[in-house]
């Protein structure tokens, strides 16, 4: 809450000065968005993060060291910007969280299935949310390129398009309604083209991500999960399919898009 | 001249191999679409009032759902659909007060599963989300067209004159069910999906037409 105080002071002083100088809204809010690079809470989670990776925990008090994200296993650096991606162990195409959560499950031995029925921000659910927060940071600077070799990594693109252009619900909304042209805004927020690399930075390639508006690290699962919940659509399951999909659309979308994450968001 | 001839049949049947891999390996574009209707299916569960019913399409959502535009022929069904589930106000009571069309306007709210209520009551209209209205709120979004001036710009001076008729039943269609005039509109269908009750459209037909709104001014 102090955060959110300080955060909307920060914001409104911001357009005060912004419109002072005569300068646009917009320029106003990216100089606000700035000042709030100095110091972003995300550090706070990195650590968490990077000691979750580190500690014996879990029924087996085993470490998450020997945690194959997809570059080999313990292979940290650079894992974030090639995910979601094909694992042979679990024959699935497979997201940050949703790889951490088998890691978990096979050397901790943590029941994953509880873990993706827990609410975002609780138990280990927000353990799974700092670990992607540190792993993410490993690849800070780092630029997307996700695998596409594999028959179920190309079906998952596929899959993730459909997903994306998908109108349903009381207001017909799909994900392309609001991130399916350039340039456009709801409200005063600037809305990342997603059909395509939308720049350095920009949609995929910023999130996890600390919002200041609820003082809460965001994960890209949670990030869908509200655009589902604005979508006014029912509540997509952790993990699920669809969500996976629309990573593997996003990310493959963002290739060559250099990676901020974690960043720092309205 | 035979020695080509045969080379043209050799290579027509190293094509008809490669496509008989092709059909067998390789899913098609139709595959894909029912893949994906199987994923969505299988990806959401019910939460508060949104219920995983919302997931059904009704056939301009369903034509609507792709990088490309539905044919022509189906365009138009959804059009001539959308125009005969318009309910117009009764008594031919158009407008409302365009205060009560402004908090509307402004109330982005309604029928998210962080919403106790589905009712009309609970929901708010989202205009400002997408488009500018009157000149005082520079928070608005830029989805939908402009909307500053909206009468004005359409020479409506006096909401009873007939020449304003054709303007003021096109509006309210528009708000009913903007699916009237353009089959894949991104603007929810705020009665047809039952989101607005009359009363309220008609408040927000004032907050666009009336001379006296700020829109106008």
């Amino acid at each position: 809450m102090k955060t959110f105080v300080v955060g909307m002071a920060a914001m409104l002083g911001a357009l005060g000065i912004a419109r002072a100088q005569g300068k646009s809204v917009v320029e106003g809010i990216a100089e606000y968005r700035k000042m709030l690079e100095d110091g972003n809470p995300a550090d706070l989670f990195e650590a968490k993060g990077e000691s979750l990776w580190k500690t014996p925990r879990g029924p087996k008090n085993a470490t998450l060291e020997q945690c194959d994200l997809g570059k080999g296993q313990g292979v940290v650096k650079g894992a974030f910007v090639e995910l979601p991606r094909y694992f042979a162990d679990t024959k699935k195409v497979q997201d940050l969280e949703t790889r951490l959560v088998t890691c978990m499950e096979t050397l901790q031995g943590f029941n994953g299935a509880d873990i993706a029925k827990t609410p975002f921000g609780r138990g280990e659910q927000a353990n799974v949310t700092a670990l992607a927060t540190w792993i993410a940071a490993e690849s800070r600077g780092m630029r997307f390129s996700l695998p596409q070799g594999r028959v179920e990594e190309k079906k998952s693109y596929e899959i993730g398009k459909r997903v994306f252009f998908y109108r349903a619900g009381p207001y017909d909304f799909s994900c392309a309604t609001c991130h399916g042209q350039d340039g456009k805004r709801i409200r005063l927020q600037d809305l990342p083209m997603l059909t395509k690399n939308p720049g350095d930075g920009i949609g995929f390639a910023a999130w996890p991500a600390y919002r200041v508006s609820n003082g809460e690290m965001w994960s890209m699962q949670l990030r869908l999960n509200d655009c589902f919940r604005q979508q006014r659509l029912p509540y997509p399951n952790f993990g699920s399919e669809a969500t996976i999909a629309l990573g593997t659309y996003m990310g493959v979308n963002a290739k060559g898009a250099e990676s901020i994450a974690p960043s720092i968001r309205r | 001249m035979k020695k080509p001839i045969r080379i043209v049949i050799a290579a027509g049947a190293v094509v008809a191999i490669i496509a008989g891999c092709a059909t067998q390996q390789a899913p098609s574009s139709q595959d894909f679409d029912r893949e994906a209707q199987a994923v969505m299916k299988a990806s959401f569960r019910d939460q508060g009032i949104a219920k995983v019913d919302r997931l059904d399409q009704d056939l301009g959502q369903a034509a609507c759902s792709s990088n490309k535009p539905p044919s022509d022929a189906v365009a138009e069904r959804i059009m001539v659909e959308a125009r005969a589930s318009v309910k117009w106000p009764a008594g031919g009571q158009y407008f409302g007060d365009w205060r009560e069309g402004e908090k509307l306007a402004q109330d982005g709210r309604g029928m998210t599963w962080t919403d106790s209520s589905a009712a009309t009551s609970a929901n708010g209209g989202s205009c400002y989300n997408c488009h500018q209205i009157s000149k005082a709120e520079i928070s608005f979004g830029t989805i939908g067209p402009s909307l500053y001036n909206y009468g004005k710009n359409r020479g409506v001076t006096d909401l009873g004159a007939p020449a304003a008729q054709g303007v003021i039943e096109y509006t309210w269609m528009k708000i009913y069910n903007g699916k009237t005039s353009n089959a894949c509109s991104n603007m929810p269908r705020f009665g047809h999906a039952g989101v607005l009750d009359q009363k309220q459209m008609t408040d927000l037909m004032a907050l666009l037409l009336d001379p006296k709104s700020p829109v106008n001014q």
